[in-house]
């Protein structure tokens, strides 16, 4: 699904990750974790091609995300869910039209799919909010409306940047109890978080691989967490 | 990219109502521009106005200049006959003349009719005879024509026109180019106009299509929300500039027969159609503008 080989990435400085091979293979679960300014959101947004690596080789699906024009990043982009960091939407649109629109803005916003919003939004627990604005949310509804957002197109990757930054532990559970329910039914997971009592919640629900970013590189962490 | 045929430019126009919500409305850059398109409208309606009128008044001068001339017979009363007889004679025989005629005494008197009324008694006084000379498309020699006449006919006079005509020609023909200069300004304060519109526009939503770029979308779909706004209000307020500019026109007071320039000003039969080419192309300038600022903007977006 998405392949980094012997990646390296640098924002003009000195290289912020190095040597960096991974293949992320379906149906797998991982988490990314590693001390603030590691480079983890940096190593993300290599995987959604919002950055190009300054050395090696991302594949999406396949192809080099070099050889891809934009239309083909915005393709692929279909494919891969994304939770970011700072949740961001368009704050002039009802909560529930910011869920649907990745469906939206790839025309597949047909009726039959307000059936699955609807599903989806209570799945996520905003059925309530649905026509809130997004400035009107909470910290943990903004976060859940952003993994809603990121799902809705049944992506075969979800990428999810801290997904539970701002939100207390028992919201950052049901969080994590959504991308587990998500794995289960095939997907992809990638979660960058440093909550280290998340990642240890989710290993006795999921076989989860834990990698950190350490020393610019990429290294599998023990199971001794 | 294939040409848009019809069902393209009618899907353009009808819009996607989903990807016009994307982006917010924007209350004051809209009336802005709808009001510049509107005052650029009306001002390219009267550049084109002035550009035609002057255009057809170069061409009738030019052409008349060309072909012909006057030759004026003062003699007394009883020599006059025998002076136009001879003048018609010289006439005949000069090469390059295609046809010469004394005006008659009616055409004499309208033509003198503004200045002194309509009982003018003609025959009574001592007028001078005119005798209009149509030339042929080479012209004649005007130089040896008068030294033919000053040995034959004293009492002619050989007005060729040209004299006080030229200057006037020349005028008009730059006043026309004078008016598709300010056309072709007009057009470029208008794209530059939009332009800046646009990228202020562009720039007020950098959240919204950092948001849409991330979740997928294209950049032709981005930049269609944009780009469809823009040529649509562009479009609409360049259609009420040219209406009211063309009424304008329309309620200007008329003194035809006169022929001044100014009462010239207008367009002729079909030539009202031609200020309806403004709306589409400023709409045509609208969208080329607004595109390029939108793919200058979205290629520097991940
Ligand atoms: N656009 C950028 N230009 C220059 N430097 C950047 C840019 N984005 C990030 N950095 C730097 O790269 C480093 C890694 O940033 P990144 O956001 O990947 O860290 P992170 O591991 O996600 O941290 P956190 O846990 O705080 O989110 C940081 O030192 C950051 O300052
Ligand atoms: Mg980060």
């Amino acid at each position: 699904m998405i392949e980094l080989d012997n990646v390296a990435m640098s924002y003009g400085g000195g290289e912020l990750l190095s040597e960096i091979s991974l293949q992320l293979a379906p149906g797998s679960f991982h988490f990314l974790t590693g001390p603030s300014g590691a480079g983890k959101t940096t190593f993300l947004k290599l995987c959604y091609a919002a950055l190009m690596p300054t050395a090696g080789q991302v594949r999406l699906f396949g192809t080099d995300v070099r050889t891809m024009d934009r239309d083909d990043i915005a393709l692929a982009r279909r494919r891969i869910g994304v939770v970011h960091q700072d949740v961001q939407f368009l704050d002039h649109l009802p909560v529930a039209d910011n869920v649907a629109l990745p469906l939206t803005v790839s025309g597949r916003d047909t009726l039959d799919e307000s059936v699955n919003l609807r599903e989806l939004l209570s799945w996520v627990g905003l059925k309530a909010r649905a026509d809130a604005l997004p400035p009107e949310l909470s910290g943990g509804e903004r976060q859940r409306a952003a993994l809603a957002r990121a799902v809705i197109m049944s992506p075969d990757v979800i990428l999810a940047d801290e997904p539970t930054g701002n939100i207390d532990w028992e919201m950052s559970q049901r969080l994590l109890q959504l991308l587990v329910e998500l794995n289960r039914m095939g997907k992809t997971i990638m979660i960058a978080t440093h909550d280290l009592n998340l990642i240890r919640a989710a290993k006795g629900q999921v076989q989860a691989r834990v990698l950190r970013i350490a020393g610019r590189r990429l290294q599998l962490a023990g199971a001794d967490l | 990219m294939t040409r848009p045929d019809l069902t393209q430019i009618a899907e353009f126009i009808v819009g996607d109502v989903q990807a016009d919500r994307m982006v917010p409305p924007t209350g004051i850059t809209a009336r802005l521009t709808l009001l510049s398109a509107a005052a650029m409208a009306f001002l390219a309606v009267f550049a084109l106005a002035l550009s035609v009128a002057t255009g057809r008044m170069a061409d009738r001068w030019g052409d008349e200049l060309a072909r012909s001339s006057t030759l004026r017979i003062s003699a007394p009363a009883d020599q006059i006959d025998a002076q136009t007889q001879a003048a018609l004679r010289v006439l005949e025989q000069t090469p390059g003349v295609a046809s010469a005629r004394a005006l008659s005494d009616e055409e004499q008197r309208a033509l003198l009719e503004p200045w002194f009324g309509p009982d003018l008694p003609v025959e009574t006084l001592p007028i001078p005879q005119l005798i209009e000379v149509t030339e042929t498309p080479d012209g004649y020699d005007a130089q040896g024509l008068r030294l033919r006449l000053s040995a034959e006919v004293p009492g002619a006079v050989l007005d060729d026109h040209t004299r006080w005509r030229r200057p006037l020609v020349d005028a008009a023909s730059r006043l026309r180019l004078l008016g598709w200069v300010s056309i072709l300004l007009i057009f470029g304060t208008m794209a530059a106009m939009i332009t800046l519109a646009a990228n202020a526009a562009l720039a007020a939503n950098a959240q919204v299509i950092a948001v849409l770029r991330l979740v997928g979308a294209r950049d032709s779909y981005i930049a269609k929300a944009f780009v469809r706004r823009y040529t649509l209000r562009t479009l609409g307020g360049a259609a009420v500039g040219v209406a009211v500019g063309i009424a304008a026109i329309l309620l200007l007071p008329s003194a035809q027969t006169a022929g001044g320039f100014l009462t010239g000003l207008g367009f002729g039969g079909a030539g009202w159609l031609l200020p309806l080419v403004i709306p589409p192309l400023a709409a045509l300038v609208a969208f080329v503008a607004t595109h390029m600022a939108a793919a200058r903007t979205l290629r520097d977006l991940p």
